[in-house]
């Protein structure tokens, strides 16, 4: 059996970790409408529309 | 193995699970549009389509199988009467879902299913109709692979969006001829928040 040779040092351990918990933003597109940033394939949360229709009344939702 | 079950299980037994998409179903005829999460709106999709399918069929044996998995008559009545015949001449394709993003508390992904010739709210087709009709499948269709190579392409290069946003205006001209049928019946309150 292949064992370690080395216990790893607290500089490797913490970087393994650190690597899963990073935070990425998501990658947004500019709305053709109202200019606001959005994720893409989804609605846009400022103005309500997708790929130009009205799709959700952005008053009264949310 | 859990090889090909294709099935959303949304944590719940099958009887569970099959009185909800019943239910679901039943709020997506009546209101035409329901808001939910992806997941059910996703596993309610086959259900609606196949009531849809009964509905075109339309004879009293289908009625009674469309009762049979909805238990609902006056859903099925609206169904047969006022849904069905709006998809006489589409073959299916007769839902869709819109994604919403997250939702706050559990950032669960929300979405948004509808019937597809229910209309937006608002009649909101100023950009033109994606067309509906299925005569023209073709050249929309491609209109609509334009538009959706422009979005990623815009969430590529979030700059060059003032360039990306041109051939997606010039996209409903493509499919100008068909917008005829702009319904622009449903209205916010047509929607309904389904939580079960
Ligand atoms: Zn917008």
């Amino acid at each position: 059996m292949g064992v370690p040779k080395r216990k790893p040092s607290r500089s490797a351990q913490r970087k393994r970790r650190a690597s899963n918990s990073v935070l990425h933003l998501p990658q947004l597109s500019v709305c053709p409408e109202c200019a606001a940033p959005y994720v893409p394939h989804r609605v846009c949360p400022s103005c309500g529309q997708y790929k130009g229709k009205q799709v959700v009344n952005i008053e009264s939702y949310g | 193995m859990r090889h090909l079950k294709r099935n959303a299980k949304l944590g719940r037994k099958g009887a569970h699970r099959n009185a909800m998409l019943a239910n679901m179903v039943c709020s997506l005829i009546t209101h035409k549009r329901v808001t939910t999460t992806l997941a059910k709106a996703k596993a309610v999709r086959p259900v609606a389509e196949k009531m849809v399918t009964l509905g075109k069929k339309g004879s009293i044996h289908h009625r009674r199988l469309a009762v049979s998995r909805l238990h609902q008559e006056d859903a099925v009545k609206t169904l047969f009467t006022e849904i069905a015949p709006q998809f006489e001449t589409r073959q299916g394709g007769y839902t869709r879902i819109i994604k919403l993003g997250e939702r706050r508390g559990d950032a669960s992904s929300m979405a948004i299913i509808e019937f597809v010739e229910a209309g937006s709210p608002q009649g909101a087709d100023s950009k033109g109709s994606k067309s509906k009709s299925k005569a023209k499948a073709t050249k929309p269709a491609k209109a609509e692979v334009a538009a959706e190579e422009a979005d990623t392409a815009t969430a590529q290069a979030p700059e060059e969006v003032e360039e990306q946003a041109q051939p997606a205006d010039q996209e409903p001209q493509a499919s100008d001829v068909s917008a005829e049928e702009t319904p622009d019946s449903g209205s916010e309150d047509t929607s309904k928040k389904t939580d079960s």
